[in-house]
C-alpha cells in the first residue's frame, strides 16, 4: 500500500478516552472528586510570565558592521543607522529561511521517490524546480548582504527565530514514517511564511530606496506565490482523492 | 511463565552485536501503541543507564575489573541507545515527561505492593505519592501552555490529580536518607527493587535537567527545575536503601539480575511483536552478563553467586494500571512527611526540612502556580465553557502588586 493512503485508514489509535470504557470514566470521576491543591487559575502563571516578559533581555543582537572597504558609498548611506540593521536582519532571515528551504525540498524529493505521488499531485520535476528556486533565493540573499558589507554567515536575530519557527516543519518532513502528502502539509506552512517574508522584504527594500533589491524580492515573491499555490492544489487533489476512495488508484 | 536464571545461559558476550540500523530502528507509535509499551521503553532505558553508571563507578575503584566492566558496559550502552531510540520523533519532551511520570507511578506502585520488607515498601509508597503529584503538575503545564491533553499519552491508565503537593516535597538532605536493607538477610527481590527504582529515578532526574532548559516558557523552566530537585531527592532516598557493605561484585550481580528480571517482565507482557523481540533478545544478553559476573564472583571472591540469586523470579513486574492501590495509598498516606530515616505524621516533620523548604519557596512555588485551581478534564480544561470564554482582564495592574 502506498504511504500516502495510510494515515486515514482505521487502525488502533489509542489516544482517545472513548477507547477506555472502564478506565476513562474512572479518570474523570477521580479528577472531579479531588479538589485542586491550591486556588486560582491559569492567570497565576500568566502573571509570572508577564513579569519575566517585562524583565527579560533580548534573544540576541545584530553583529557589528564589517569593514566597509569595497562597499559603494551609496550602500554605506543605505545601511547606516537603525534602518540598515533592520534591513540586514530581514535579509539574514530570508537567507536562512531559503537555505533551510533547499533542505526541506531535499526531504520532499526523497519522500516523492519513496512513496510516490497521486493524480493532481506534484511531479518530480515540480519539486526539483522548486528546490532550485530556493537555492537561487539563498544565493541572492548572500549577494545582497555581501554587497551591503554584511557578514552573510552570521545568524541574525530574525534568522534565529525563523529557524525556531520552522522546527516542526523539518521534523515532519524528515520523519520516515510520514508520506509525501503529510510532508507537503508541513511544507505549506513554510511556503505561506515565505510569501509573507518576501512581501515584507520587498516593501522594506522599497521604502529604504533599494529599488534593485526590491525588484529582486518581487521576483522571489512571485515564485513563492507559485510554490504556495501549487502545494495547496496538490494537497486539495490529495484530500479529494482520499475522501472519494480514489487514492490507491490515483497513486 | 517462570525463568530459571541459573539454568538459562543467554547469549554469550562475544555474540552480543549491533548495527546502527538496528540501534536506530523504527520507533513505537505514539498514537497506536499501548501506553505500557512506552512505559517499558522508558523504564528499560533507565535500567540500562543505571547499568552503565554503576559500571563506571565500579571501574574507578577496581582496577582488576576494568576490562570486564568495559566489555559489558559497551554492550549496555548500545542497549540503552537502542531502547531509547524506540522513542518517536513526534513525541515532544513534555509528552515524554508525562510518560516518565507514568513509569514512576505505575512501576513504583507495583514495587510498593509486592515489596516483602515493610519499611522499604513504605518508602516506595512515600515516593509514589510525590511522583503522582508531579504528573498532575506536568499535565497542567501541558494543558495550559500547549493546549494538549496528557491523557493522550496516559491512555486512561493513570489518574491525574494532586498527590503530596510538590511544594512540600522539598526536604533537608538528612531527611531524604533511609535505612538500608541488610545484605545477608534481605530478599533478592528487595535488592532488585532498590536497583530498579534508583535507576528509574536517576534517569528522570537527568532527563528533566536535560530538557528543562530547552523550554522557552519561564513557568516550564521553573517547574522542571523544581521537579528535577525532587528527583534528585528521590535518588538520594532510593540509593540509600541498598546496603553499602555489599561488595562491588555483589552490586554488579544485583544489577544484572535486575536487568534480567525487568527484560523478562517486559517480554512477558509486550503486545508489539517487533518490540517484544527486542525485549527477548536483551533478556538473553542480560542472562549472558549475569553468568559472566557470576563467574567473576567465583574467581575473585571465591563465592557461589547462587547464594545471592533467586532460583526463580517471582511474578513479573506488572505493567498495568494500579489505580486502586494508588488511590488507597493517597487516601491514607498523603499527609505523611519524612524525618531522618523515618516516614512520620506531618506534625513530626523536621525543623530542618521546614526551614529548607521555606527558603526555597520564598519567591513562590512553580508547581503551585502552574496548577492553581487546575482540574484535569478529558480534552483539556478548555472544554469547560467558563475557562474557554473567560473575560479578558489586563495583567498590568495585577502583576505590579
Amino acid at each position: 500500500m502506498n504511504k500516502n493512503d495510510r494515515p486515514t485508514d482505521i487502525g488502533i489509535n489509542r489516544t482517545g478516552i472513548a477507547l477506555s470504557p472502564v478506565d476513562g470514566p474512572l479518570m474523570t470521576e477521580g479528577a472531579t472528586a479531588r479538589p485542586p491543591s491550591s486556588a486560582g487559575s491559569a492567570r497565576d502563571a500568566a502573571i509570572l510570565r508577564f513579569r519575566y516578559a517585562v524583565e527579560s533581555g533580548e534573544i540576541g543582537h545584530m553583529p557589528p558592521p564589517l569593514s566597509l572597504r569595497g562597499v559603494t558609498q551609496a550602500a554605506v548611506e543605505l545601511i547606516k543607522g537603525h534602518k540598515g540593521n533592520v534591513l540586514l536582519d530581514k535579509l539574514g532571515e530570508r537567507l536562512a529561511f531559503e537555505r533551510t528551504g533547499v533542505r526541506l525540498f531535499d526531504g520532499l524529493i526523497l519522500k516523492f521517490e519513496a512513496s510516490g505521488s497521486w493524480a493532481g499531485g506534484p511531479t518530480l520535476e515540480d519539486l526539483v524546480s522548486f528546490r532550485a528556486d530556493e537555492a537561487r533565493h539563498f544565493e541572492w540573499m548572500v549577494e545582497a548582504m555581501t554587497a551591503l558589507g554584511a557578514d552573510a554567515t552570521a545568524m541574525t536575530p530574525s534568522a534565529d527565530l525563523t529557524a525556531v519557527e520552522s522546527l516542526g516543519v523539518l521534523q515532519v518532513i524528515s520523519d520516515p514514517r510520514t508520506g509525501l502528502a503529510q510532508a507537503l502539509h508541513a511544507q505549506q506552512i513554510a511556503e505561506l511564511a515565505d510569501v509573507a517574508g518576501w512581501e515584507l522584504l520587498a516593501a522594506l527594500a522599497e521604502s529604504l530606496g533599494h529599488a534593485e533589491l526590491a525588484a529582486q524580492c518581487r521576483l522571489g515573491l512571485a515564485q513563492e506565490h507559485l510554490h504556495a499555490a501549487s502545494v495547496a492544489r496538490w494537497l486539495r487533489a490529495h484530500v479529494e482523492a482520499a475522501a472519494h476512495g480514489e487514492l490507491a488508484r490515483a497513486s | 511463565m517462570s525463568l530459571d536464571i541459573l539454568k538459562e545461559r543467554g547469549t554469550p558476550l562475544e555474540r552480543q552485536e549491533f548495527t546502527w540500523k538496528e540501534i536506530a530502528g523504527e520507533p513505537y507509535s505514539k498514537l497506536d501503541d499501548d501506553a505500557f509499551t512506552r512505559v517499558r521503553q522508558i523504564l528499560m532505558h533507565g535500567v540500562e543507564q543505571e547499568a552503565c553508571r554503576l559500571k563506571h563507578f565500579a571501574a574507578r575503584f577496581n582496577p582488576d575489573l576494568r576490562l570486564p566492566l568495559a566489555r559489558v558496559r559497551r554492550v549496555e550502552h548500545l542497549q540503552a541507545t537502542m531502547v531509547n531510540w524506540l522513542m518517536p520523533g513526534d513525541q515532544s519532551p513534555l509528552e515524554t515527561t508525562i510518560g516518565y511520570e507514568q513509569v514512576a507511578i505505575e512501576v513504583t506502585a507495583h514495587v510498593a505492593a509486592v515489596e516483602p520488607d515493610p519499611y522499604v515498601a513504605q518508602v516506595y509508597r512515600f515516593g509514589l505519592l510525590e511522583d503522582f503529584d508531579h504528573l498532575y503538575r506536568y499535565a497542567a503545564l501541558m494543558d495550559r501552555l500547549c493546549g494538549k491533553d496528557a491523557n493522550n499519552i496516559l491512555q486512561s491508565y493513570t489518574d491525574v490529580m494532586p498527590g503530596r503537593p510538590t511544594s512540600v516535597e522539598h526536604r533537608a538532605p538528612e531527611d531524604d536518607l533511609r535505612r538500608h536493607y541488610e545484605k545477608a538477610t534481605a530478599a533478592p527481590l528487595t535488592k532488585i527493587h532498590a536497583a530498579l527504582i534508583t535507576g528509574s529515578e536517576w534517569q528522570t532526574r537527568d532527563y528533566y535537567l536535560t530538557v528543562g532548559p530547552s523550554f522557552a516558557d519561564p513557568v516550564a523552566r521553573q517547574l522542571y527545575a523544581e521537579i528535577a530537585a525532587i528527583e534528585e531527592q528521590h535518588v538520594t532516598q532510593y540509593e540509600a536503601l541498598s546496603d553499602p557493605r555489599e561488595t562491588w561484585l555483589e552490586k554488579w550481580l544485583v544489577q544484572e539480575a535486575t536487568e534480567v528480571y525487568a527484560y523478562w517482565s517486559c517480554y512477558s507482557q509486550e503486545q508489539n511483536p517487533r518490540i517484544k523481540r527486542i525485549w527477548e533478545r536483551f533478556l538473553d544478553y542480560e542472562l549472558g552478563h549475569l553468568h559472566l559476573v557470576g563467574e567473576l564472583m567465583q574467581e575473585v571472591e571465591r563465592r557461589d553467586p547462587a547464594e545471592l540469586l533467586p532460583r526463580e523470579f517471582p511474578d513479573p513486574l506488572s505493567f498495568t494500571s494500579h489505580r486502586k492501590f494508588v488511590r488507597e495509598t493517597l487516601a491514607e498516606e498523603v499527609g505523611l512527611r519524612a524525618r531522618g530515616f523515618d516516614i512520620v505524621p506531618p506534625d513530626l516533620e523536621s525543623p530542618a526540612s521546614l526551614a529548607y523548604r521555606e527558603r526555597l519557596n520564598a519567591g513562590g512555588s512553580p508547581s503551585e502556580l502552574v496548577a492553581a485551581g487546575y482540574r484535569w478534564k478529558p480534552g483539556t480544561e478548555l472544554t469547560d465553557r467558563r475557562v474557554r470564554e473567560a473575560e479578558f482582564v489586563s495583567l498590568n495592574q495585577e502583576a505590579a502588586q
